[in-house]
C-alpha cells in the first residue's frame, strides 16, 4: 500500500488535509470553500489554517446559500480555476442538486466537450452522539446514477489522501464522500504526492469463503466481522469498492466467482442503493454463468432515529454483519450462531457535537 | 439587430420543415436588449445567459453556421448537435453554454466572476435573465454573493412580463426588483421598453463601472416577447395578454427605432451583409452532416 521510507501515522482527517495542502501548494487555481472552514475547527481538521498559509481568497467561508455556492464554484471551475468545496453534512448536499446534476454532470457533454468542471465537492456522512434524522444521511447512490460525476468513498487514510489528489487533477466533477467516524481513524500515509485510480477496488483482506463488500466506514466494520467469522472458521474477502463511480465490478466478480457468496454492507438505504447496484452488476457479469448466493445490509428503512438504543439498531454492527455472512456460508437452516464481541471505537468514542 | 431578427424568421420559415428538432424559444422582439449590452462588450468578456439565447449567442459575435447547424442537430453544430437550441455555447467569443432551468446560470456567472477576480483579470462576466429567475432563490443567493465580494459582473434582467404565460404581477411581491437589487447594496437601473438608444447609454455606463471595479449593476431591461413561450407561433390563442397590447408593442418594434436612424444607404447595406450571412449558415447547415453513432458516448467526462 505505501512505501515505507516515506511512511508515517496519519489519522484520515490528516490524511484530507495533507492532500488539500499539497495540491494548493502545487497549483495555485486550487482552492478551498465551504461552510467554517477558516474558523477554528477547521472542518474538523481538515482545512485548519490554510488561509493563513495560502491567503484568505484560497480557503473562505461562505453564506449559507447551498444552491448558489455550487453553482459559483461551477462557474469558477469553468474558468479554470480548481475549487473544492467542503459540507460538514451530506444532508445539506441536497440543496446544491441542482447545480451538480443540471451544471456540473452536463457541462462537458451538453457542450461536446468546450467546457469541463474541475469541481470537488467533500460530503461529510455523520453519525453518532444524536446526528438523528438531518445530520446522518448518505446519498452517494443519487449521485451515482448520474452520468458524467465521479464518486469516490474512499474508507482508509491513505485512499483519502490518494483519492482526494486524483479529485482534486480531474477536470471533471468528483464527489467525494468522507465518513465522520472515518475522520480520526489512523493509518499508514505516504508523505509523498500520489494518485488513486477511479475504478479500482481494494481487497482490504483476502479470503476464500464468502466476498464481503463494505462501503465508507462499514469497510472497516466488515474487517471487524470477518475476525469474527474466524471463530466460525469462514474465511471472509472484505473489500472495499474506493471508487463508486465508476464501479471496479471485475474485482468484485472475480472474488464472488471463488466464494459463490456475496455480502454488501452500504452506508446507506438498500432500495436503489449502491448495494443492488453492485448486487445487479455481479449478477450480470457472472449470473447463469456461477451460482450465487448474496445479502445485502445498510441502514434499516426509516429515517435515523436519534435516541442511542434506537440507533444501534439502524445501522449495520460487526455482529450484524458476521451473522448474516455466516448465515449465507451455512444456510439459514444452520443452527444459530452467536458472534463474538468487538468495539467500533470510532462509534463509541465520538463525543460529537458535530 | 437585424441578424438576430432574420435568423429566427428564418427559423420559423424552416420549423414546419422539421429540420430543426428541438424547442426554439425565439427572442423576436427582444433583441435590443443582446444588441445594446454586448456592443459594450470585449472577446474576453464573459456571457452567461438562458435557454432563450439565440440573440446573446449572436451579438456576441458567436460563429452564425455553426448555431444554425446545432439547430439540425449537425456534427458542425458549436456543440456537435449535443446542445440544440437551448444550449448554444461558443468558447472562442466567451459565449458560455446557455441554461434551460431557470436561474442556475445566474450562480455560474458570478464563480466566473469570482474566477476573473482571482486571476486579475481585466475581463468582466455579463450574465442575462428573465424576470422569472428573479422567483428563484438562487438569484437572491447569487447577487448577495457577487456584492459581498464586489466581483466584476453585469446583471441584466430582461423583463418580458411572462415566465411562460404567468405575469410576473402574479409573482413578484413588494417595490419591485430594483429595490430587491439595491438592498444587496447593488446599483441598479431601469430602463423601458422602445428605448433602445437609452439602452445601450445606460448599458454602457453600467459595464464601465464594473470596468473600473465599482463592483457588481444591474440593469433591468423592460422588453417583450412577440411569440409564444416555445416554438416559433404567435400565441394569442391562449388568450393570455390582451391582442392590443401585443399589437401595440410589435408597432413600436425597435429594431424599426434603431434602423430609422440610419440613412437608407447605410441600413440596405447592412441588411444585404446580413442577408448574405444568414443564407450561407442555412447552406451550411444542409450541407453539414449528423454525427456518427459513436458520438453518443464522446464527452460525458472532459478528457
Amino acid at each position: 500500500m505505501s512505501s515505507p521510507a516515506s511512511s508515517r501515522t496519519l489519522t484520515y482527517g490528516e490524511a484530507v488535509f495533507e492532500a488539500t495542502r499539497s495540491e494548493m501548494a502545487r497549483d495555485p487555481k486550487v482552492f478551498v470553500m465551504g461552510q467554517g472552514v477558516d474558523d477554528a475547527r477547521g472542518m474538523f481538521g481538515t482545512t485548519l489554517g490554510l488561509h493563513k498559509e495560502f491567503g484568505a481568497e484560497r480557503n473562505f467561508d461562505v453564506p449559507l446559500a447551498e444552491d448558489a455556492m455550487t453553482g459559483i464554484g461551477i462557474g469558477a471551475a469553468l474558468m479554470g480555476m480548481r475549487p473544492i468545496q467542503v459540507h460538514q453534512r451530506m444532508d445539506f448536499v441536497l440543496l446544491c442538486m441542482n447545480q451538480i446534476v443540471n451544471m456540473a454532470a452536463k457541462m462537458s457533454y451538453m457542450f461536446a466537450g468546450a467546457h469541463k468542471v474541475p469541481l470537488v465537492v467533500r460530503a461529510i456522512i455523520g453519525r453518532s452522539w444524536g446526528q438523528g434524522a438531518q445530520h446522518s444521511q448518505a446519498f452517494h447512490s443519487y449521485f451515482m446514477h448520474i452520468p458524467g460525476l465521479r464518486v469516490v468513498a474512499p474508507t482508509t487514510p491513505h485512499d483519502a489522501k490518494g483519492c482526494l489528489i486524483t479529485a482534486i487533477r480531474d477536470d471533471n466533477p468528483v464527489i467525494m464522500i468522507e465518513h465522520r467516524m472515518l475522520h480520526n481513524v489512523k493509518g499508514v500515509v505516504p508523505a509523498e504526492s500520489y494518485e488513486i485510480p477511479y475504478g479500482k477496488a481494494r481487497i482490504l483482506s483476502p479470503g476464500k469463503d464468502i466476498t464481503i463488500v463494505g462501503i465508507s466506514h462499514m469497510a472497516l466494520e466488515c474487517v471487524r466481522a470477518k475476525h469474527l467469522l474466524e471463530a466460525a472458521n469462514i474465511d471472509a474477502e472484505v473489500i472495499d469498492p474506493v471508487s463508486l463511480a465508476p464501479l471496479d465490478i471485475e474485482t468484485i466478480a472475480k472474488s464472488v466467482e471463488r466464494t459463490g457468496r456475496l455480502l454488501v454492507v452500504d452506508t446507506g438505504w438498500l432500495s436503489c442503493g449502491a448495494s443492488s447496484e453492485i448486487l445487479s452488476e455481479v449478477f450480470e457479469r457472472i449470473g447463469g454463468r456461477r451460482p450465487f448466493v448474496a445479502k445485502r445490509l445498510g441502514y434499516l428503512p426509516t429515517p435515523c432515529p436519534t435516541t442511542k438504543i434506537l440507533e444501534n439498531l439502524y445501522y449495520p454492527s460487526p455482529q450484524s454483519i458476521s451473522q448474516a455472512a455466516y448465515q449465507l456460508c451455512r444456510g439459514a437452516d444452520a443452527p444459530a450462531w452467536q458472534p463474538g464481541k468487538v468495539d467500533s471505537n470510532e462509534v463509541a468514542e465520538f463525543r460529537g457535537p458535530f | 439587430m437585424y441578424l438576430i431578427r432574420r435568423v429566427e424568421e428564418e427559423i420559423i420559415r424552416l420549423y414546419p420543415t422539421d429540420k430543426i428538432k428541438s424547442p426554439v424559444h425565439l427572442s423576436i422582439g427582444q433583441e435590443a436588449v443582446a444588441a445594446a449590452v454586448c456592443d459594450h462588450l470585449d472577446q474576453s468578456d464573459v456571457l452567461f445567459g438562458t435557454y432563450r439565447g439565440h440573440a446573446l449567442y449572436l451579438a456576441k459575435g458567436g460563429d452564425v453556421p455553426r448555431m444554425m447547424a446545432e439547430l439540425y442537430g449537425k456534427v458542425d453544430g458549436c456543440a456537435r448537435g449535443k446542445a440544440g437550441s437551448m444550449h448554444l455555447v461558443d468558447p472562442d467569443v466567451n459565449m458560455m453554454g446557455t441554461s434551460a432551468v431557470v436561474a442556475t446560470g445566474i450562480s455560474n456567472a458570478v464563480g466566473a466572476a469570482l474566477a476573473l477576480k482571482m486571476q486579475k483579470s481585466k475581463a468582466i462576466v455579463v450574465c442575462f435573465f428573465g424576470e422569472g429567475a428573479t422567483d428563484e432563490g438562487a438569484w437572491h443567493e447569487s447577487m448577495n454573493f457577487a456584492a459581498l465580494k464586489k466581483l466584476p459582473i453585469l446583471f441584466v434582467c430582461e423583463n418580458n412580463f411572462f415566465a411562460i404565460y404567468s405575469h410576473v404581477r402574479d409573482r413578484l411581491a413588494g417595490p419591485g426588483l430594483l429595490a430587491r437589487s439595491r438592498a444587496y447594496g447593488i446599483d441598479a437601473e431601469h430602463v423601458e421598453d422602445h428605448e433602445p438608444i437609452k439602452l445601450h447609454e445606460r448599458a454602457g455606463e453600467a459595464i464601465a463601472a464594473v470596468r473600473r471595479g465599482e463592483g457588481p449593476k444591474f440593469l433591468e431591461c423592460m422588453t417583450y416577447r412577440w411569440r409564444d413561450h416555445v416554438g416559433p407561433g404567435e400565441d394569442r390563442v391562449h388568450q393570455y395578454r390582451p391582442d392590443d397590447e401585443l399589437d401595440l408593442k410589435i408597432a413600436n418594434d425597435n429594431l424599426k427605432i434603431v434602423s430609422s436612424l440610419l440613412t437608407d444607404d447605410v441600413r440596405k447595406a447592412i441588411e444585404a451583409e446580413e442577408e448574405k450571412r444568414v443564407a450561407e449558415a442555412i447552406a451550411f447547415a444542409e450541407a453539414s452532416q449528423f454525427p456518427e453513432d459513436r458520438e453518443v458516448y464522446d464527452h460525458v467526462f472532459a478528457r
